[in-house]
């Protein structure tokens, strides 16, 4: 039984509290209200129960994944869940009282640090719901910095990005307006130059974007800075292995989903969301931070602080409601992280180059299929296909092979367009069986 | 002896993972490069192994003390989650894998929808917020959305009684409303007058906690829905105490509108130090149609997210939820039927009703009457040779035990509030009052020990003034 209470156990506490049964503690409900019908199957002890999830995962069919667009299937060391499982981690709380909470929260601290030399920013948060979340608070942040209200978002910004965001700016001042692509599949420069005003809050771009490209993003944060605008930037964390950092151009705000370091894909969630800026703008944002203290005998301690923008002080002036995050999968992260080291990192970056553009250069090799290839990629790429992507898909899914995903559901236009991404876990097999397949279709 | 940080064990050349070989390739214009190789620990494997093992011990957790922190639940979590909310196919589905390759995962969410309806009566369940706190922003935007729908846009303001959890004014904020704070009646409930007063045709929505921060049921839950429906406004439960109601009452029952439940609250996932967690949110007939896209619908005997939803707010989130928290609420509701439900919601409420009768004289509730799952202590310390609330907090970690959660509600001074949960036995909670017991003597005899505990932490009190002055947030 889920609770331990033996038939004498619960008599002497009944006695204890002076009642004769719990049913009289209950006698602020309305009786009516009290012990309705439940229709509930009945309870599984803890073999049927593993046999019946056994069994339900069985449903989920195995794929060679060729799938990306925001969450990416990657090798995860053993050790990383074999510690960020350990009971110690996984069933502590908020770490509120810090003396009781040290290891928690050296773990956020080196969590932070880590992002921070990742992305060459200055602070980090303790971690997000998710990138899509992380980016609408950083967008909401960048308009209370500037107090101006037009944000242009990348259209290249992954489409659930896009839907959040609107979520969370629709009952602000914000006014979101696109920025448009070209042909090549990354922003067109020229265009968002003419598109920049001082009435611009912030630019958002992404990079790798949605489609896989890398932007011009140096060029974008000229143009945003020139006008007073702020840069908010989007990016893989792990592609930062190998490619330039969202500080090395100047971005003012940069988040990421950071599944990617150690953490499942598991149907999407739970994410981690990475939220960095500059030092500057540290009190504007939100969520949790961690700090190091002394305590009173002038020992080193970690601890939460900068607290006075959280909502639990500041109540509806806060910045944000956040409060729970994703500890766990930040601890995965800064245990991945630190088990790459830079080395490792950038190998993992590099393997993830190397097999997307394998892969790339076989697909251009099938009769009908055209890989978009001007501008760098890391993992992920377009493919034009004879067919609509979605029969590409449909084909492949018979085979045990997740083709990619399907453009055609965004824009008309593209129903020929599949977004396809290699990883280190793409084996050469793999991507043979993968091109064998485009050539049946 | 001060723990060293990653970064200061370092040592150049050193890793613990190691990957495959790439041949060399120009791929990649050297202009989209980075310049410089990142700040991060050089560590073995073992050295890594050994680091965060360490850390985790200093760490107090549910597996290994009692951790009565008043509206958190921190109920046993079953280790069976932990391997079964993992397993391969689980982990590796991929979001945007066709439908079919993923009937599993579907089939989980879908029923975990059912029976979270079952349980609350209300007609449809999203899972896709990632937290509480997320949920009742879902929960507040889906009010809006409905409101909005209806033309009734001079609906400004959401009413807050000041016993709500502390985040819901925050949340009406970020839903663009203006927030109206009532003050609670002499007994720790709503005051109905107030809220009379309060109630406009400018009012969305009330957001009220069930159980209330004060550990009491509203009892007069159903004359307030129909206060709040009469004013053309919806009625908002922030369902984090829900573990009180569970298997006992169903919200729609109340008149509840929309209510969000926390899967790492009262389904047993675990807190994970601060997430993820999981805040599904569930709505009546009327006003399901605007909660978030997409929610699985059955069809065909498969399982799908491709239903239209032409009045939904939109996303809260990238993808469906945390889907691996989802799992873990689902087993919960898999292990157990109703009438263990009911005997889990009785014991939560029996043991914090026994920890508060054991403490009557030394450390009295505030409201002195029977509780709910939780119960809220207060402290005078012009009565308590001049202790604090955050003194015999830090004293509990000496013997043992995590604190309390301290200094809430808002509305108790000194408050430390207690939530045992169902799954902690009577020799735990009465070590547990035992050890408040020699707290209070000892707040007598040796008021200095008190004072400046905890003296068996790896850390004692630390400055929290001075970290947030000149913040040290990173190496």
């Amino acid at each position: 039984m889920f609770t331990p209470h033996t038939k004498q156990d619960e008599q002497e506490m009944l006695a204890a509290v002076g009642v004769s049964s719990v049913k009289e503690l209950l006698n602020k409900i309305p009786a009516d209200l009290l012990y309705p019908n439940y229709h509930l199957p009945a309870a599984l002890t803890e073999q049927q129960l593993t046999a019946h999830l056994h069994a339900l995962a069985a449903e989920n069919k195995p794929l060679k994944n060729f799938i990306g667009a925001g969450m990416y299937r990657h090798f995860i060391p053993a050790a990383v869940p074999a510690l960020s499982g350990r009971g110690e981690f996984l069933t502590a709380y908020t770490p509120y009282q810090a003396e009781a909470s040290q290891g928690t929260l050296q773990t956020i601290y080196e969590f932070q640090s880590c992002i921070c030399a990742l992305f060459d920013m200055d602070v980090a948060t303790a971690s997000h719901y998710d990138g899509a979340t992380a980016l609408a608070e950083a967008v909401l942040a960048a308009h209370r910095v500037t107090g101006r209200e037009e944000v242009i978002v990348s259209s290249l910004l992954h489409p659930h990005y896009k839907e959040v965001l609107a979520t969370y700016t629709r009952h602000s001042a914000v006014r979101l307006t696109e920025a448009k692509p070209t042909s090549e599949g990354t922003l067109d420069v020229q265009a968002l130059k003419n598109q920049v005003s001082d009435k611009t809050a912030c630019v958002v771009i992404s990079t790798p974007n949605f489609l896989g490209y890398v932007e011009q993003a140096g060029e974008i944060s000229k143009i945003a800075h020139e006008k007073g605008a702020l840069l908010v930037a989007q990016v893989n964390p792990l592609s930062l292995g190998l490619l330039q950092t969202p500080g090395s151009y100047d971005a003012d705000f940069a988040v990421a989903e950071g599944q990617p370091l150690g953490n499942p894909v598991s149907f999407g969630g739970p994410g981690l969301g990475i939220m960095t800026a500059k030092k500057a703008y540290m009190r504007q944002l939100p969520g949790r931070m961690v700090g190091i203290a002394k305590d009173k005998n002038g020992k080193r301690a970690f601890v939460l602080t900068l607290q006075a923008r959280e909502q639990h002080i500041r109540r509806e002036k806060a910045a944000s409601n956040i409060c729970s995050n994703e500890a766990i999968c930040a601890l995965n992260a800064v245990i991945y992280l630190t088990l790459l080291g830079p080395q490792g990192l950038k190998e993992v970056a590099e393997l993830n180059v190397e097999r997307a553009h394998q892969l790339a250069e076989k697909i251009n090799k099938v009769k009908g299929f055209k890989v978009l290839s001007v501008a760098p990629f890391f993992n992920e790429f377009v493919v034009t296909c004879p067919v609509p992507a979605s029969e590409v898909i449909e084909k492949l899914a018979a085979k045990g092979i997740g083709a990619g995903y399907d453009l055609g559901q965004t824009c008309e236009q593209m129903k020929n367009a599949l977004l396809v991404c290699a990883t280190e876990l793409s084996t050469p097999e793999d991507i043979s069986a993968y091109i064998s397949a485009l050539e049946e279709i | 002896m001060e723990n060293l940080l990653s970064i200061e064990k370092s040592q150049s050349g050193r890793r613990g993972v190691r990957f495959e070989k790439t041949a060399k390739h120009d791929y990649l214009p050297s202009d989209v490069l980075r310049t410089s190789a990142p700040k991060l620990p050089e560590m073995s494997e073992f050295d890594t192994v050994r680091h965060f093992t360490r850390l985790s011990q200093q760490n107090y957790s549910l597996d290994g003390q009692f951790y009565p922190l008043g509206s958190c639940t921190m109920k046993y979590n079953p280790k069976a989650y932990d391997v079964l909310s993992v397993l391969e196919p689980f982990a590796n589905a991929h979001p945007f894998a066709p439908e079919s390759a993923v009937q599993g995962t579907l089939r989980v969410m879908y029923e975990l929808q059912e029976l979270l309806k079952e349980i609350t009566g209300l007609s449809a369940f999203t899972l896709q917020p990632a937290a509480g706190a997320h949920g009742e922003l879902t929960g507040i935007l889906t009010v809006r959305a409905y409101h909005d729908a209806h033309k009734n846009s001079s609906r400004t303001e959401v009413i807050v009684p000041d016993t709500a959890h502390g985040t819901n004014p925050a949340t009406a904020n970020m839903a663009g409303y203006t927030v109206v704070n009532i003050k609670s009646a002499a007994d720790g409930c709503v005051d109905k007058q107030a809220l009379q007063a309060a109630l406009s045709d400018k009012t969305a929505a009330v957001m009220l906690t069930v159980p209330n921060t004060v550990g009491l049921f509203e009892k007069d839950i159903r004359e307030i829905a129909d206060m709040v429906h009469k004013a053309g406004a919806l009625l908002y439960m922030d369902g984090a105490n829900f573990n009180a109601l569970i298997g006992l009452a169903k919200p729609a029952d109340f008149g509840v509108d929309v209510m969000h439940l926390n899967l790492h609250k009262t389904f047993a996932a675990p807190h994970g130090g601060g997430g993820p967690g999981s805040g599904p949110v569930g709505a009546a007939k009327h006003v399901a149609p605007f909660l978030p896209k997409p929610i699985v619908e059955k069809k065909d005997g498969k399982y799908t997210l491709l239903g239209e939803m032409p009045q939904s707010l939109g996303k809260m989130k990238a993808f469906y939820g945390n889907i691996a928290v989802v799992l873990r609420g689902y087993c919960y509701l898999r292990q157990f039927d109703a009438a263990t439900l009911k005997n889990i919601a009785e014991k939560a409420i029996l043991n914090a009703n026994y920890v508060r009768a054991k403490l009557k004289g030394k450390f009295d509730a505030f409201f002195d009457v029977n509780c709910m799952h939780e119960c809220v202590l207060s402290i005078d310390p012009a009565k308590m040779n001049g202790v604090h609330t955050a003194d015999v907090a830090k004293r509990l970690l000496d013997y043992g035990f995590y604190a309390p959660t301290i200094y809430f509600p808002l509305i108790v001074p000194e408050a430390m509030m207690i939530e045992p949960t169902e799954t902690e036995s009577k020799e735990t909670l009465d070590a547990f009052v035992g050890a408040l017991e020699k707290i209070y003597d000892e707040i007598f005899a040796n008021p200095q020990l008190v004072h400046d505990a905890p003296h068996t932490q790896p850390v004692s009190r630390i400055d929290e003034v001075s970290a947030a002055r000149q913040p040290n947030l990173r190496w």
